[in-house]
């Protein structure tokens, strides 16, 4: 596969592909330098999930969508955002072209900077140049380079000083071509601001093979928080990295709500550096696994700040031939005085073939800390089937009950409604 | 509806390779209450389980109807269907479900798509239950048995029987475990449900449940088999003298199962 993507994409390429765009020249310099990154670096390693073999460097990289009044939008798309009088601040990337957007003058009025990736980089040149590629090193391995070289489009959000948004930030990313998704999302909150964002991806594309490539990069200034929602759905044709970054200033607060039930294989990469003192993260995942399905998932914390404070709560179930690795990392590094970090993995499996595996692991540092961890794998309890289905439930309809009992304590933990009824559904119907 | 009948003939029931009952015969019909009684371990609780279907209990030959059909060619939610109703007396915890989803979805799964029961007679059903019960309307929202005490446990099964009305049901030491008031109440409940519709096999260790409900027939089991039968006056016996009497009756030197000289 290696050579793969020096055939495909090469320096004419990207600098066509950047000029077509009329994109700022730092930003095609970086294109080109991430394009040689790309062809040298190696693929990640997750640890315990052999991706080798999978995809992430042949697929079709343009597609087009086109602009539509709100009800012209698909269905599905609504039912994410609820009618126009809800969904008053939300952009819709379909195909990789915004295709919607709505912002609400109250919003813009404070400062708030809210559009396309695209359109950031020409009209906040300095701010999109500030924060693009900075959480997620373009040179970490060779998927984050190649989503540099190669990004389509995204969300760029941007949160001034001291203003507080209530009502959620949303973006939706379909894609309904073959297609890859090269997405990138930013959102950057300065010092004492408050925001919140809820972002859902969603593909149709069930057979030919295609990528997802997505980055998302979180500032949290010093006495900021960012609460981040996502619920990834992505169909069985997408082969998906995804890796969500986050970093926390001082006395920052970063909150993760995490639904992630994509049908292709994924590796997810979530990791947030607790930088400042006092700097608080809060991590919940929720998946399910289906199919053939292949899925690797790292939650990872790194407090480096004193006094700060990292959590992870993870709920996994397995169906049919699925299998997925959990690796929490909780990493307190020297000098990281009085910070905590805690984590807990939970996986059910419901089939013989359907394999979980968690891996709590805990890296310190530091000596005056405290820290734990709490990790489960397990096959559904055959006494709790037998007493469900006692009561006349049927055997299918007692496995969906179990499942939902199994995810509820993350879900209903979940910061936002919205979010919480989304996985509810979305659980619904992977579990039918 | 129809007065309800199990009936059970030369049951033999094994767990891993070991056979526990061993040749049972016994019928039940609506409008009775019947007791059986015994020592522990010879396999009281392994008929109960074994008529509602537990996986780990096999049964290796005889015959059981209910209501005229193959209850044993059933699986275990369809005997929930048919109107079966086994207490268990250890319940499982299932978190994350509430007892309320837990019942509406019990319910529903006997009513056919589109009849469902509404959530308002549904709530007002619960209510009056667990009024009934003496049971806080707090547990109709606590995640299904996680937590609870021995006691409230058997209180919630009462509960499911009286919100599923089944036709039959099993109450499997439903007496073990509950002080004097709560026994009350269990058998309050117990007595609610009595009906010629409804019948009901009652598996205890000890007579004092028997003085709160009254039942028809009382077997004594022992080795995997009744081996006495008798009126509500077998258990007074039981309670006085115990089970001595019995086995020197019988010749049985020690009751439990695999014992057999």
């Amino acid at each position: 596969m290696s050579v793969d993507t020096s055939l495909r994409f090469d320096k004419d390429y990207v600098t066509g592909f950047s000029s077509s765009r009329q994109e700022p020249a730092w930003l095609q310099e970086l294109r080109l330098q991430a394009l040689e990154l790309a062809q040298e670096l190696p693929m990640p390693k997750p640890d315990k999930t052999k991706i080798d073999k999978w995809n992430f460097t042949e697929f079709k990289h343009e597609a087009t969508g086109t602009p539509v009044a709100f009800n012209e939008l698909p269905e599905d798309v609504k039912a994410l955002i609820g009618s126009e009088e809800e969904a008053k601040n939300v952009l819709v990337i379909h195909n990789g072209t915004p295709v919607y957007f709505a912002l609400e003058e109250s919003v813009k009025d404070q400062g708030v900077i809210y559009t396309d990736l695209l359109t950031a980089a020409k009209e906040h040149e300095e701010l999109v140049k500030k924060y693009f590629m900075k959480a997620v090193a373009v040179d970490e391995n060779r998927l984050p380079a190649l989503h540099a070289a190669l990004f389509v489009n995204g969300a760029f959000l941007y949160v001034p000083k001291n203003v507080e948004l209530s009502a959620p930030i949303q973006a939706v990313y379909y894609q309904d071509d073959e297609a890859a998704i090269f997405n990138h999302v930013i959102v950057a909150a300065e010092d004492n601001s408050s925001v919140t964002y809820v972002e859902n991806y969603l593909s149709t594309n069930e057979s030919s093979e295609s990528v997802a490539n997505i980055v998302s990069e979180v500032y949290a200034g010093s006495g900021a928080k960012v609460v981040y929602g996502a619920v990834d759905n992505l169909a069985k044709g997408m082969t998906t990295y995804v890796n969500r970054r986050g970093r926390a200033e001082k006395d920052a607060r970063i909150e993760w709500a995490l639904g992630q039930f994509n049908d292709g294989n994924t590796v997810s990469d979530n990791t947030t550096h607790l930088i400042g003192d006092g700097s608080f993260t809060d991590t919940k995942t929720v998946t399910i696994g289906r199919g053939d399905q292949k899925q690797n998932f790292v939650a990872q914390i790194f407090n480096h700040g004193k006094h700060s404070e990292g959590y992870i709560l993870t709920h996994g179930v397995m169906k049919d031939n699925a299998s997925s690795i959990f690796n929490g990392i909780t990493k307190i590094e020297h000098g990281a005085t009085k910070s905590h970090g805690e984590q807990t993995e939970r996986v059910l499996m419901l089939s013989e073939k359907a394999r979980g595996d968690a891996n709590p692991i805990l890296l310190i540092d530091e000596d005056d800390v405290t820290a734990g961890h709490a990790a489960s794998v397990g096959r559904i309890d055959p006494l709790q089937m037998f007493y469900l289905m006692s009561r006349g439930i049927p055997k299918a309809e007692a496995e969906r009950l179990i499942i939902h009992g199994f995810l509820a304590p993350v879900v209903s933990q979940m910061p936002l409604e919205s979010v919480k009824n989304r996985l509810v559904e979305v659980i619904e119907r992977k579990v039918r | 509806m129809s007065a309800p009948n199990l009936k059970i003939e030369d049951l033999r029931v094994s767990i891993e390779d070991k056979e526990i009952i061993k040749g049972l015969d016994l019928e039940i019909n609506g409008g009775e209450i019947h007791a059986i009684m015994g020592p522990n371990g010879t396999g009281k609780s392994t008929l109960s389980a074994a008529l509602m279907g537990h996986p780990k209990y096999e049964v290796t030959s005889g015959k059981v109807t209910f209501n005229g059909e193959d209850l044993l060619d059933m699986e275990v939610d369809e005997r929930a269907q048919a109107g079966l109703f086994l207490a268990m007396q250890y319940p499982s915890e299932v978190s994350g479900i509430t007892n309320a989803d837990f019942l509406r979805s019990a319910i529903n799964a006997k009513r056919e798509e589109g009849d469902e029961i509404s959530l308002m007679k549904f709530i007002r059903e619960l209510d009056k239950k667990m009024d009934h019960l003496e049971m806080d309307n707090a547990f109709a929202h606590r995640y299904l048995n996680e937590g609870f005490s021995g006691g409230e446990k058997k209180r919630n099964e009462i509960l499911q029987m009286m919100m599923l009305e089944p036709k039959l049901a099993i109450l499997d030491e439903i007496d073990s475990g509950l002080d004097i008031d709560a026994l009350k109440v269990v058998a309050k409940g117990v007595n609610e449900m009595r009906s010629p519709d409804f019948g009901c096999l009652i598996i205890t260790h000890y007579q004092r449940l028997l003085n709160y409900i009254t039942p028809d027939k009382v077997h004594v089991m022992m080795q995997g088999r009744i081996v006495k039968s008798g009126g509500p006056e077998l258990a007074q016996r039981l309670e006085a003298e115990g089970y001595d009497w019995i086995k020197e009756e019988l010749g049985i030197k020690d009751e439990t199962v695999g014992q057999e000289a």
